[in-house]
């Protein structure tokens, strides 16, 4: 356990190192190999964001199929906030509801109220045990399953898969 | 190659006219929580736009732009949960278009659980 | 005709950054302030790449995410200062 999220925090120091540097020289990958081996073992010795990460081939095909339904979510969102900002009478319908998730592992808690976040119209405000508070720009019911469904479900269908 | 470009370019444009409208929805919405929608959202849509047009006709930087694209997709979402929260506990008011607060709901119950306890 | 375009998108983010700093001064409470300040910084990390290019640059572009960083940074503490104090 303890290895598993040190090796992933050190492929990942590594990965931005080299789109930082942009090269493959050995001084400056020695460099960046020491730097990243050093910060994971001060800070992810034993950190437990990588809990209940699953590493299979269906879940890294479930990651691909996760950035291309977010882009969607996000271009068309934006789109429908575009609109409401450039009629004139500002048409929007404000409020802050309560849904709920079933994600347990804190790193998948974190994807989903990252994407909810950046999706215009849903801004999470707190998170309280399994209890999501968000603002809405747009309330269409107040009902805590309905708003579940209409918010939630649409990612947390495939995160479900990435993350246990 | 010459294509290529100017499909980025117009990308680019895209991109800056989101940001442009992003600022719109700054100035034109009620209060801060439908500010922080409106403003934020848009331009991080708007600043990936013009990252991967400007990926698109210098394709030879490629990383430093792919780089802060990640590093935009990241941190814009946290820097405006946070401030939403942040303004919520410092009792700013929500517009009066609001249909629906269950999170001051929500703290009120609690707070009223606490004082119970106590006494 | 490509330079063109991006001509006409520096002044898009230029009028934007403009109506930001109407919000900044105005903005009523501190919070708005913050917001206006938060889409100052992304509206300049794309000017930033856009001159970048314009002047043929790439350490121009280390500016920009540290700038992004620094500006993250800010906004956070702020954030929490506002919230329970420092």
């Amino acid at each position: 356990m303890k290895l598993k999220a040190f090796l992933l925090s050190f492929i990942i120091l590594m990965l931005i190192w080299l789109l930082l540097t942009g090269t493959f020289d050995l001084p400056m990958l020695l460099t960046g190999a020491i730097s990243a081996a050093i910060i994971s073992l001060i800070l992810c010795s034993r950190c437990t964001i990588f809990k209940g990460l699953k590493l299979t081939p269906a879940a890294f095909f479930y990651t691909i199929v996760y950035l291309f339904v977010f882009l969607y979510e996000l271009i068309r969102s934006n789109l429908d906030v575009a609109r409401r900002v450039l009629s004139p009478s500002l048409p929007i319908n404000p409020g802050i509801v309560d849904v709920k998730t079933r994600l347990k592992s804190p790193m998948a808690r974190m994807i989903l109220t990252n994407s909810i976040t950046l999706t215009p119209g849903t801004l999470t405000v707190d998170i309280e045990d399994d209890t999501l508070f968000i603002h809405w720009i747009d309330v269409s019911s107040e009902d805590r399953e309905e708003a579940t469904k209409k918010i939630v479900n649409r990612f947390e269908n495939i995160i479900s898969k990435i993350y246990d | 190659m010459e294509t290529l470009q100017t499909i980025g370019a117009f990308v680019v444009l895209a991109g800056s006219i989101f940001i442009f409208l992003g600022a719109l929805g700054l100035v034109r919405m009620p209060d801060v929580y439908n500010r922080i929608q409106a403003g934020t959202k848009a331009s991080t849509l708007g600043t990936l736009l013009t990252l991967v047009g400007l990926i698109m006709i210098m394709p030879a930087w490629w990383n430093k732009f792919l780089l802060l694209a990640i590093f935009v997709i990241i941190t814009n979402p946290v820097s405006s949960h946070v401030l939403a929260r942040a303004s919520h506990a410092a009792k700013i008011r929500l517009s009066k278009k609001t249909v629906t607060d269950h999170y001051e709901t929500y703290k009120k119950e609690k707070e009223e659980k606490a004082h119970g306890v106590k006494s | 005709m490509i330079d063109t375009i991006l001509m006409i998108s520096l002044g898009f983010i230029g009028l934007a950054m403009l109506l930001t700093l109407f919000r900044f001064i105005k903005g009523p409470s501190v919070s708005d302030r913050v917001v206006s300040f938060d889409i100052l910084t992304i509206s300049s990390l794309a000017l930033i790449s856009i001159l970048a290019l314009n002047f043929g640059r790439v350490i121009y572009m280390d500016v920009a995410l540290v700038y992004g960083l620094l500006s993250f940074l800010g906004v956070i503490i702020v954030a929490r200062y506002l919230e329970k104090g420092i």
